[in-house]
């Protein structure tokens, strides 16, 4: 009898508290039958990491509107690949300008997605991506 | 380490402390009944020394803010603390939004604190099942605690916290009165109250309410004046002797701000020894294990049943039902007979 679950991690590093975007993309992807940990705004890259490990998810999404993306995700990326989870999927969401997301793709992060994508866009990435695996 | 490690270096991880291993393994035990067969089987034997803790309450009342303080007073005396927060599946979607992290984000950095979310997916057996290994796992792994965190709603919920060793049943004023703890069916399973938000309004009331309750519904038969009419009542719940003697303390809590929170971990310690001291602790681990098997023993029955038991006969029996030929029961004790025979 087996029963397997997607689950996926949406976290929200750096300063800015606007989290409202996560809160939609968490609930789209509970709908969507993923089992959803959120663990809010404030997170450090380390705390990310602690909290995907823990919690053995398949899937990190992140939230970002501070700027501060170049720094935040290739060190989630990093700390990630340090502790053994280098098959986890690292998506970002957020306003992510072109060049730096060839370059966070470059660093490791799988999709970047900006302003007006679609939640079935997410999930359809998603789904793809873990029966690739 | 990949996902689809060998399940043996999933097991001699755990056992050494790798916590992705330990992560990975209660993964496997809740996707996979045969993989969490040979999982349990493999820690077993290095189970049966944490402190297990269940903490139930209704939604609301900061179950998780006061277990992350709990967590903390622990690590203050370097007593390491595995948590598993069990949160509902949408009957929907299948899907679950998990949040008790959020009020869980003091513990990231501090390798002596491991929290899991568990949705509770579907089926209240799978939830007993999957729940109980996870708890054999963080025991296995050499947590020094292992909390339980439930909704207390719903019989599955309940039951889950109620196996543990301590049972922590948190209210919090103004959620309505006593009478929702009776009944859920929270009053019985209760080793220690806890009423958090205690700096709000109403919360003496509460506190006031709860320990009339317990006067009035102790373990033992009692007797009370009801105007003024000797009543006798019956003890509600079936305890057995070895685990009389316990007196139920109701205490104030603001998890928030950590108040009242040593008090509560003081309680939970001196439950711990009363339970070893009375013998009640292994009345109470052998009435968990007791359940474990018989919740085992359910699933396997009724994976065999759907299985063997050739579907023909089960909608034989239901157009049988339905042309009112035989009854519910009847047609129930004949496909058990063909099970057994």
């Amino acid at each position: 009898m087996r029963d397997d679950q997607i689950r996926v991690l949406i976290a929200k590093p750096g300063l800015d508290g606007h989290d409202r975007g996560a809160k939609v993309i968490a609930r789209a992807l509970r709908d969507a039958g993923f089992e959803v940990i959120y663990t809010g705004i404030r997170q450090t890259p380390q705390m990310i990491a602690a909290a995907a490990l823990q919690e053995d998810v398949d899937v990190v999404g992140l939230s970002i509107l501070s700027g501060a993306h170049m720094t935040l995700c290739p060190k989630v990326v990093e700390l990630l690949h340090a502790q053994g989870q280098e098959d986890v999927l690292v998506l970002l969401g957020g306003i992510i300008p072109d060049e730096d997301a060839a370059e966070l793709k470059a660093a490791g992060v799988h999709a970047v997605f900006g302003p007006g994508t679609s939640s079935s866009e997410i999930i359809a990435f998603i789904r793809a991506a873990m029966a690739g695996g | 380490m990949p996902k689809s490690a060998p399940t043996q270096q999933l097991i001699d991880g755990l056992l050494e402390g790798d916590r992705l291993a330990l992560a990975r393994a209660i993964s496997r035990v809740e996707d996979d009944a045969a993989e969490a067969a040979r999982i349990v089987r493999g820690v077993f034997a290095q189970t049966g020394r944490a402190h297990l803790i269940g903490v139930t309450g209704s939604p609301g009342t900061g179950k998780s803010t006061l277990v992350s303080a709990l967590a903390e007073r622990y690590r203050a005396q370097e007593l390491t603390v595995g948590v598993l927060a069990v949160d509902p599946t949408s009957p929907f979607s299948g899907g679950a939004l998990l949040g008790d992290r959020v009020r869980m984000t003091g513990h990231s950095g501090d390798a002596g604190v491991f929290i899991r979310s568990m949705a509770t997916r579907r089926g209240t057996g799978g939830l007993a099942r999957a729940s109980a290994d996870a708890m054999l796992l963080l025991d296995a792994g050499g947590f020094d605690r292992v909390i339980v965190e439930t909704v207390g709603a719903g019989q599955a919920e309940i039951e889950i916290a109620s196996v543990a060793d301590t049972v922590v049943v948190v209210e919090a004023p103004g959620l309505g009165d006593e009478v929702q703890a009776i009944k859920a069916g929270l009053l019985e399973i209760a080793d220690i109250f806890a009423v958090n938000k205690a700096d709000r309004k109403g919360a003496g009331r509460t506190v006031a309410a709860l320990e009339m309750m317990l006067e009035t519904g102790g373990a033992a038969a009692q007797a009370v004046l009801h105007h003024g009419q000797r009543m006798e009542m019956e003890a509600a719940a079936s305890e057995t002797d070895a685990e009389e003697g316990w007196p139920i303390p109701v205490l104030e809590t603001v998890a928030v701000s950590g108040g009242g929170v040593d008090q509560l971990r003081d309680a939970l310690e001196r439950h711990w020894a009363w339970l070893e001291g009375s013998g009640a602790r292994s009345a109470r681990e052998g009435r968990r294990l007791g359940h474990m098997l018989q919740t085992l023993v359910q699933a396997e029955v009724l994976a065999r049943m759907e299985r063997t038991l050739l579907p023909g006969l089960r909608s034989d029996l239901v157009e049988g039902m339905m042309r009112r030929q035989i009854d519910p029961y009847s047609a129930a004790a004949e496909m058990v007979k063909k099970l057994s025979g």
